[in-house]
């Protein structure tokens, strides 16, 4: 078939990016090359709306040892302990094919941590829905959820953590982010740089076939009615593949014979092979008739754009490849040698005894097109003057029943019962806490890790939303007692073409610098996501953030349940009774406008940090973060999982109770504190200029305001725990 | 005391398995699905996991590997087999338990703590345990047990079932079942009461950090009563 400019345009490549092509190459590509080209250049692979700006992410720290750009992100947790870590998305496959798309997403992820060496030990994800109205909501959800479980159980990584949540925004584009978190030995780091002329490129993991061809295009292409007809370009995952691949790696890992390695993901062995040359500035030559192919008769364009699963690409030192052989042979997966490097710094294809490729490799990499688009610039929205009229009609326990059975609130506990969390033996605090939390193995060190995103706050505000999403992950790892270390970032939003969301894009980005920055919380991984838009429609803007957190002695670790009566509990951080953009406003109010809470880093830094002091000199038996429904909502999801009641203060402040008890003011933790410690406790605090109210006692059950019975803990368990499991068989 | 524990492709309790083995005094081996003969061994673990991805059907896969053959041999010749999640699976695919183990009565993945009551303490696996009623943890997809009425009428005369789902009190019910299982059975044993097998890890709740500590009761137990 001869190439032309329609054809590339039906490869998702723009008219003068063929033009670029065409003059780079000095003649016309041909069909297997134009190929090449629309992988290496589609936003999925090139960053190229993204890339000028990612530049400004802070990604520096006294922990880091390999920040963005590698197949993950690595933080140094002392001793010989290193821990590697990425998101990614898989989106718009896992809306055409729930179950494989979700699935395949964990699979790549942890393939992602894996190359590096490590043993994955966690698994996190954060998955979006449109409304639990809407009809295909349903489905998309049972189908994610038994992808990710089907994966990640077979696997045997426990998955500790997560985040279910309902939008409208996403009726036409869900969103599936995985995280994986692997533990790696710092002398043992693996990556993906090729080094060295000659040295043979070894093809490992499973048989190729012809599913996922395009699939990194079909990530970079908005949605219209037509999407079903995109399911065989979702990939087909094997978790039993998997896992055999993971264990194989790590044995050919653990003596010095490979020199790369990297995994076949999105436009596999292409990008692995180019990328890895590329970083070493290398020439590849690969046979295709080496390939193990599970199909007959693929053609090398095929072969060369496949997203089959499980498979790895590694550039071994010569002489040792009967020694790496017998490792894949033991665990029955495909080995091959299917080419070399060279010098000649091109990419050179061949397929029966023809060449049929040939590009020089930065063409495909270096000189993959940039992009300045425009952005629009999104104003801070007039904070809302709520009328006392408002209030007056209402009673807290309506409302609080309502907001606790809204479907961003409520337990999901229907979701992560079906993801083994305890598998490996060290998961000390499982889903549906601060952070889930697992020991280093034999060890006294625990790593928390949490996954969070804010995608009201970031609509009406990008930059707020940005840095407040960063700041929630941040609280979450402070509340189980954690010392954040970093995090990775794994960026949904619509189509970048458009001014509006381009400027979302740029907003965000610049909010989790700035946040970042502020409270040393460097970004070392992530990935980009565009094009999230069905029919003209883009999804929120949804920074996702995954943050891994230090417990130098997991005894010291403390939980979020309400341990027992008697005990004191203080509000740490300002409470001002911000309701624009809360749940109570949406909710009981009706009322969607307004600024998201201010984020002030300062206070942030200061008081996360005074509540860490307070946790490691053992004053406070228990925090949690006052995060989606404000401090009643933080509260009864402490009562419900300790078992206990509230017995809350006359309130001293100005505000109305229901600006108090549901404004989502940032920057607070609620504490556990006995009577004994207290006066120490607010000595530190006011020590370190930190703001608290005492709010209130625990008792045996009911939380009780102003002397008045709100909710029966029984009634409180109902609301917050029955609204998934109802929906789900209704 | 020597135990081994086998590991078949996609196993994933193997380690697990061998930490809690190790931390209660056994001296473990870790025999890789392929090898032909078993280790000198006092007790031999099937661990739980996803053996050859459970394709087919659960456990099938792995009850016709080369190992079998000679877990068969041990276990006929009254050695102490103990099989866990798929592990028991592969027990009652190999026919050295009675009946089978179905998809979960809701369809879906459940991994969460249970109450099992034990049913039986005449056997070397929970002889001298006082409490009756332990806190395990399960996760699995296909732990609802079945037998024909036939097959339950044997097993109930031979007093075969070990550990039975339960409330934390010890009541039998609905409620406590977790995956639907025929009379809340989560263990049974052959005849002779020297093969087990369970749905419940108590490998993974062997000190109070973790989900629970009442796996250490069971393997401090064995021990004992092993020596």
């Amino acid at each position: 078939m001869e190439v032309n400019e329609k054809i590339a345009i039906e490869h998702g490549l723009k008219k003068d990016e063929y033009k670029k092509i065409c003059d780079l190459l000095k003649r016309t590509p041909n069909l297997t090359e134009l190929g090449l080209f629309s992988a290496m250049w589609n936003e999925h692979c090139s960053y190229k709306s993204s890339k000028k700006y990612l530049k400004n992410l802070n990604i520096k720290g006294k922990k880091v040892i390999q920040g963005p750009g590698e197949n993950a992100g690595i933080v140094d947790v002392g001793d010989e302990d290193a821990i590697v870590f990425k998101i990614e998305s898989h989106n718009h496959p896992s809306f055409i094919e729930p179950y494989q798309g979700a699935a395949t997403g964990v699979g790549g992820i942890m393939r992602d941590v894996f190359t590096m060496g490590a043993r994955p030990i966690a698994n996190l994800n954060s998955i979006h829905f449109g409304s639990p109205q809407h009809k295909k909501t349903k489905n998309l959800l049972r189908g994610v959820v038994k992808g990710i479980a089907g994966y990640g159980n077979c696997i045997g990584v426990p998955t500790i953590g997560g985040q279910t949540l309902f939008d409208e925004s996403y009726n036409g584009n869900i969103l599936v982010n995985a995280m994986t978190v692997g533990l790696v030995n710092k002398k043992k780091i693996f990556y993906s740089k090729a080094a060295g002329l000659n040295k043979p490129v070894i093809y490992v993991g499973s048989k190729t076939g012809r599913d996922g061809i395009h699939g990194s295009s079909m990530a970079s292409a908005i949605f219209d009615e037509k999407i079903e007809e995109k399911k065989p370009t979702v990939q087909i995952g094997d978790p039993f593949t998997e896992k055999l691949l993971l264990e194989a790696c790590l044995e050919l890992m653990a003596d010095n014979s490979i020199i790369a390695i990297q995994d076949m993901g999105a436009a596999g062995l292409t990008s692995s092979s180019v990328e890895m040359a590329s970083k070493g500035k290398l020439g590849i030559e690969i046979n295709l008739n080496k390939v193990p192919c599970r199909e007959e008769k693929m053609t090398p364009y095929e072969i060369m754009l496949s997203e089959s699963q499980e498979r790895m690409l590694i550039v071994l030192e010569s002489g040792m490849e009967e020694k790496a052989k017998k490792i894949f042979d033991k665990w029955n997966l495909d080995f091959a040698v299917i080419g070399k490097t060279t010098n000649t710094k091109n990419i050179e294809i061949f397929f029966d005894k023809k060449k049929v490729a040939d590009i020089p490799i930065n063409y495909l990499s270096e000189n993959a097109p940039l992009y300045e688009r425009k952005w629009k610039k999104t104003k801070l929205p007039q904070k809302l003057k709520f009328k006392k009229e408002k209030f007056k009609s209402l009673k807290i326990s309506d409302c609080l029943k309502k907001v606790l059975s809204n479907p961003n609130i409520c337990d999901k506990e229907w979701v992560w019962e079906q993801y083994d969390h305890t598998v490996m033996g060290d998961t000390i605090q499982k889903p549906g806490g601060n952070s889930g939390v697992v020991r280093v193995h034999g060890t006294q060190k625990a790593i928390a890790a949490t996954i969070d995103s804010s995608a009201t706050y970031c609509y009406a505000h990008p930059n707020t939303g940005g840095k407040q999403t960063v700041c929630e992950t941040w609280r979450n790892l402070i509340s189980v007692g954690a010392n954040p270390v970093a995090i990775t970032n794994c960026l949904n939003f619509g189509n970048p073409e458009k001014e509006k969301n381009m400027g979302e894009f740029v907003e965000c980005v610049e909010g989790i610098s700035e946040a970042s920055k502020y409270l040393d919380f460097p970004v070392v991984s992530g990935n980009v996501s565009f094009y999230n838009e069905t029919k003209d429609k883009g999804i929120k803007p949804t920074p996702t953030i995954g943050g891994i957190g230090l417990i130098e002695n997991y005894k010291n670790m403390i939980t979020m349940d309400f341990k027992n009566q008697d005990n004191i509990i203080l509000v740490i951080g300002k409470t001002v009774g911000h309701l624009d953009q809360s749940i109570f406003a949406k909710d009981i109010l009706g009322e969607k406008k307004g600024p998201p809470p201010e984020i002030n880093l300062f206070n942030e830094k200061n008081i996360g940090e005074t509540v860490l002091k307070l946790i490691k000199e053992k004053l406070i038996e228990t925090a949690h973060d006052v995060s989606l429904g404000g401090i009643i909502v933080a509260i009864s999801k402490m009562c419900i999982k300790g078992n206990l009641g509230v017995k809350f203060n006359k309130f001293k402040t100005l505000i109305n109770k229901y600006e108090y008890l549901f404004g989502e003011d940032q920057g607070r933790y609620i504490v556990e504190i006995n009577k004994d410690k207290l006066s120490k406790v607010k000595e530190i605090l006011k020590n370190n200029s930190v703001h608290f109210d005492e709010l209130g006692i625990l008792k045996e059950k009911d939380i009780e305001v102003n002397g008045e019975l709100v909710f029966k803990l029984e009634d409180l368990k109902k609301e917050y725990k029955n609204w998934l499991k109802k929906y789900m068989i209704s | 005391m020597k135990s081994s524990v086998i590991i078949f492709p996609g196993s994933n309790c193997d380690r697990d398995m061998d930490v809690a083995l190790t931390k209660f005094g056994f001296k473990n081996k870790m025999v890789w699905h392929n090898e032909s003969g078993l280790p000198k061994s006092d007790l031999i673990v099937l661990p739980g996991g996803f053996s050859y991805g459970d394709y087919l059907r659960c456990g099938s896969i792995a009850s016709k590997s080369r190992i079998i053959k000679y877990v068969v041999e041990f276990a006929n010749s009254g050695g102490l087999v103990l099989g866990i999640c798929n592990g028991f699976q592969i027990l009652t695919e190999t026919g050295l338990l009675p009946g089978v183990l179905q998809q979960n009565k809701y369809l879906n993945f459940i991994c969460k703590n249970v109450y099992i009551k034990i049913n039986d303490k005449k056997n070397k696996y929970f002889k001298n345990i006082k409490k009756g009623v332990l806190e395990l943890h399960i996760a699995h997809n296909e732990g609802n047990y079945f037998c024909s009425k036939d097959e339950l009428k044997l097993i109930k005369d031979n007093n075969q079932i070990a550990v039975k789902y339960c409330d934390k009190d010890g009541n039998e019910n609905d409620e406590s079942n977790p995956n639907g299982a025929l009379e809340n059975i989560a263990g049974i044993f052959n005849i002779n009461k020297n093969i087990l097998g369970m749905m419940p890890h108590p490998e993974r709740m062997i000190d109070k950090y973790l989900s629970g500590d009442d796996g250490s009761i069971f393997f401090q137990n064995l021990i004992g009563n092993l020596k």
